[in-house]
C-alpha cells in the first residue's frame, strides 16, 4: 500500500510553517497555482506507522543475515553514522573557505593518505561518487595516458568473463572496444587467450580480484607483465576490497589504477542504489591525470585541488567534495580500525566464506570451485538439485526467506549454472553462519520431499512469488492520484 | 537439451538454418535460452545492415541478464521477426521456430565455418560446470 492510498481529505499532520510567516504577493498570476499540489492526506500517525510497516516488511542487515554475495552487507558500525553526522560535518556549506574548515579537510586528506596506504598506490582521488563513477575514472585515465603519449592505436581493453559487468561497460562508455578473455576450470585468467589477446592495440585489462566466482586470481603477477610487456595498463577491480585489507596491495602487484568502493568495504550502509563513494588510485605514471576534486597539503595548511594545480587531469568529476557522508563515514571506521583492525577483517570475512563453504560441502552441497579456497565469497550450484527435482536456485533462495534469512546472490555469475553467490562477510557469529547451514539444510531436504512446496515459496512473508516476468514486460512505475 | 542436427552453431550459442533462396535464418539455442531465462525483450539488427561475422548485431534481455547475440557470418540483414518483439516468451517456448533475423551471406561457403550439432553438443559440454 502506498502512502496515498492512506488519503483521507483534509487529513494533515502539524504544520511548521510560524504564523508570522508572509505570503509573497508579488508573484505574477499565470506562475501561481490554482489548485493545492496532488500530495498524500494524512496525519503525523499515519505517516509513522505506514512508513514503519513498511520497514518491518523489509529484510535488512539490522534484522538478518544477509549473505547476498558481491555486495558485502556487512554491518556498518553505528558510530561511523553518528560521527559523520556531527552538526559541525553536516551544517557545512560545500562552497565555505577552506580556512574555516580545516577540521574536515584533515579527514578526507587522512582518508586518501589511508587508502594510498591500504592500496599501495602512489596517488588517490575520492572524487568519484560510486563504484561505476570511479570504474569511468580509471579507464578514462588509461585513455588520458595513451593519448598523451600519442599512442592512438590502443583502442582495445581486455576483460575476463569474470569480472564485474561494469567493467566491460566502463570500456564501452570511455570509447573502448571490448575483448573478452575466458577463466579456466579453477577459475583462473586463461593465460594463453590473454598473451594471444595482447598487442599495439591493447589499452588495457581490467581485472577483478578477487574475482565474481570468490577466488584470487592465482598468476596475477604473470598477467600484470604480460599486459604491460604489450604497452598496456592494468586496471584493478577493487569492488571486493574487503577479502585482501591489510594483507596484499594491489600497487605492489603492480597495478595502474584502481578502484574502490567505499560504501561496501568501509561502512555505509548501501543497497537499493543508495549512497556511494569509488575513490581512485594511481601508479605515478598516472597521477598528473587524477581527477579533482581532491585534497592538497601545502605547509600544513589543507584545500582543494584546483584546474590551475593539475592542468592534464581528466577533469572534475563531482561538483563539490565527493559523497561526503561516505568519505567521512569511511574515514571513522578506519580511523577505529587501523591497520591491525584492517587485516582482521580480511582474515574474518575469508575465514567466515570458507567454514561456510567447508560446512555446506560437508552437508551435500556442490561448490562450484571444490578445489579453490574461496576468499571472501563462494558460490554453490544448485544444477544437480535442478536436472534432478525441477527446483531451481531462484525457488531454493525464495525457500529461504521463509527461514528468515536474506537469499544469496542468485544467477550471478552467469558462468556457473544455478548458481548461490554467499558472501558472509567478517561480521557475523559462527552462531548464525550454523543457522543458516541448517535452513540450507532444510531447504535441501524440502527440495527433494516436496518440490511443489518450494517452488511455490516464500510462504509466509507479506508478499508471495513476484511475477518477475510480467515485471519485466509491463513495466509501471507511476501511481495516479484519483 | 534440443540440439536439431540440420543447423549448424556457433560458440556464442546461436543457431544458424540454409534457406533454400540462400539465406541464412538466426537465432539463440535451446541451451541459451536455458541459461538466460524468461526472456523480456528483443532487439534485431535495422534491415539492410551489413555485418561483419561475430559483430554484436542484436540483443535479448530476460530476467536474469541482458546478452548479445552475435553475426555468425558475414551479410546484409534482409529480414527481421517483428513477431518477438511482442511475444519475446516465444523464444523460450521453442528457440528454433522463434527465429531472430536473416542474413543474406557475404560469401556463399561461409556457413561451412560454423559447427554442426554434434561439435556444438561437444562445446556445450566444455563450457558446463
Amino acid at each position: 500500500m502506498l502512502i496515498f492510498e492512506h488519503t483521507q481529505p483534509g487529513r494533515r499532520a502539524h504544520s511548521l510553517a510560524l504564523s508570522d510567516a508572509q505570503e509573497a504577493h508579488d508573484l505574477p498570476a499565470e506562475l501561481l497555482r490554482q489548485q493545492p499540489p496532488l500530495l498524500p492526506q494524512a496525519s503525523e500517525l499515519d505517516v509513522v506507522r505506514h512508513y514503519t510497516r513498511l520497514s518491518q516488511k523489509n529484510f535488512s542487515i539490522d534484522t538478518q543475515f544477509y549473505p547476498l554475495g558481491s555486495c558485502t552487507m556487512k554491518y556498518n558500525p553505528r558510530v561511523c553514522n553518528t560521527l559523520a553526522m556531527l552538526p559541525q560535518l553536516l551544517a557545512r556549506h560545500p562552497l565555505a573557505d577552506a580556512d574555516t574548515g580545516q577540521g574536515f579537510l584533515v579527514c578526507l586528506y587522512e582518508l586518501q593518505e589511508m587508502l594510498k596506504e591500504i592500496t599501495g598506490m602512489a596517488a588517490v582521488s575520492m572524487a568519484p561518487m560510486a563504484g561505476a563513477h570511479g570504474e569511468f575514472a580509471g579507464v578514462a585515465m588509461i585513455r588520458a595516458y595513451h593519448d598523451a603519449r600519442g599512442d592512438s592505436a590502443r583502442r582495445e581493453i581486455i576483460v575476463p568473463d569474470a569480472a564485474h559487468g561494469t567493467n566491460p561497460a566502463t570500456a564501452s562508455m570511455c570509447g573502448y572496444t571490448v575483448r573478452e578473455i575466458p577463466t579456466d576450470r579453477q577459475g583462473n585468467v586463461d593465460l594463453d587467450a590473454l598473451k594471444a589477446s595482447v598487442g599495439p592495440h591493447t589499452a588495457g585489462l581490467m581485472l577483478t580480484n578477487p574475482s565474481t566466482l570468490g577466488v584470487f586470481e592465482k598468476s596475477i603477477v604473470a598477467i600484470q607483465n604480460i599486459v604491460h610487456e604489450a604497452g598496456g595498463l592494468s586496471y584493478y577491480d577493487g569492488a571486493n576490497l574487503n577479502a585482501i585489507l591489510g594483507r596484499v596491495r594491489p600497487g605492489d602487484m603492480g597495478f595502474d589504477v584502481i578502484h574502490m568502493n567505499l560504501h561496501k568495504t568501509f561502512s555505509t550502509p548501501h543497497g537499493g542504489g543508495g549512497p556511494g563513494a569509488g575513490p581512485v588510485g594511481v601508479s605515478e605514471r598516472l597521477r598528473p591525470f587524477l581527477p579533482i576534486p581532491y585534497v592538497l597539503e601545502d605547509l600544513g595548511a589543507y584545500r582543494w585541488a584546483e584546474e590551475g594545480d593539475c592542468p592534464r587531469s581528466i577533469g572534475r568529476m563531482s561538483a563539490f567534495g565527493g559523497n561526503m557522508g561516505v568519505l567521512l563515514r569511511a574515514w571513522v571506521y578506519a580511523r577505529m580500525l587501523g591497520g591491525r583492525g584492517m587485516r582482521r577483517v580480511a582474515e574474518f570475512a575469508t575465514l567466515n566464506a570458507n567454514y561456510l563453504a567447508a560446512e555446506l560441502k560437508r552437508s551435500g552441497f556442490d561448490l562450484a570451485y571444490p578445489e579453490r579456497r574461496a576468499s571472501h565469497e563462494f558460490i554453490v550450484t544448485l544444477k544437480k538439485l535442478k536436472d534432478t527435482t525441477g527446483v531451481s536456485a531462484m525457488d531454493f533462495a525464495k525457500r529461504l526467506l521463509d527461514y528468515g534469512f536474506h537469499a544469496p546472490t542468485t544467477y550471478f555469475p552467469m558462468l556457473v549454472p544455478e548458481c548461490l553467490l554467499i558472501e558472509p562477510s567478517e561480521t557475523e557469529s559462527r552462531e548464525t553462519l550454523d543457522a543458516f547451514v541448517a535452513a540450507m539444510v532444510k531447504v535441501l531436504e524440502e527440495a527433494r520431499m516436496q518440490p511443489e512446496m518450494v517452488k511455490g515459496a516464500p510462504h509466509t512473508l507479506p508478499v508471495r512469488r513476484l511475477d518477475d516476468v510480467r515485471a519485466a514486460r509491463e513495466l509501471d512505475l507511476t501511481w495516479k492520484l484519483g | 537439451m534440443s540440439i536439431p542436427a540440420d543447423l549448424k552453431y556457433t560458440k556464442s550459442h546461436e543457431w544458424v538454418r540454409l534457406e533454400a533462396d540462400g539465406n541464412v535464418t538466426v537465432g539463440i539455442t535451446h541451451h541459451a535460452q536455458e541459461l538466460l531465462g524468461d526472456m523480456v525483450f528483443v532487439e534485431n539488427p535495422t534491415l539492410g545492415r551489413q555485418l561483419r561475422a561475430g559483430e554484436e548485431c542484436a540483443v535479448v534481455e530476460s530476467v536474469k541478464a541482458a546478452s548479445d547475440v552475435y553475426a555468425p557470418i558475414a551479410g546484409e540483414v534482409v529480414a527481421a521477426n517483428g513477431d518477438l518483439e511482442g511475444a519475446p516468451e516465444s523464444i523460450n517456448q521453442d528457440p528454433y521456430a522463434a527465429w531472430m533475423f536473416r542474413v543474406k551471406p557475404a560469401q556463399a561457403g561461409d556457413l561451412d565455418a560454423l559447427m554442426d550439432a554434434g561439435a556444438y553438443t561437444a562445446h556445450v559440454d566444455s563450457e558446463a560446470h
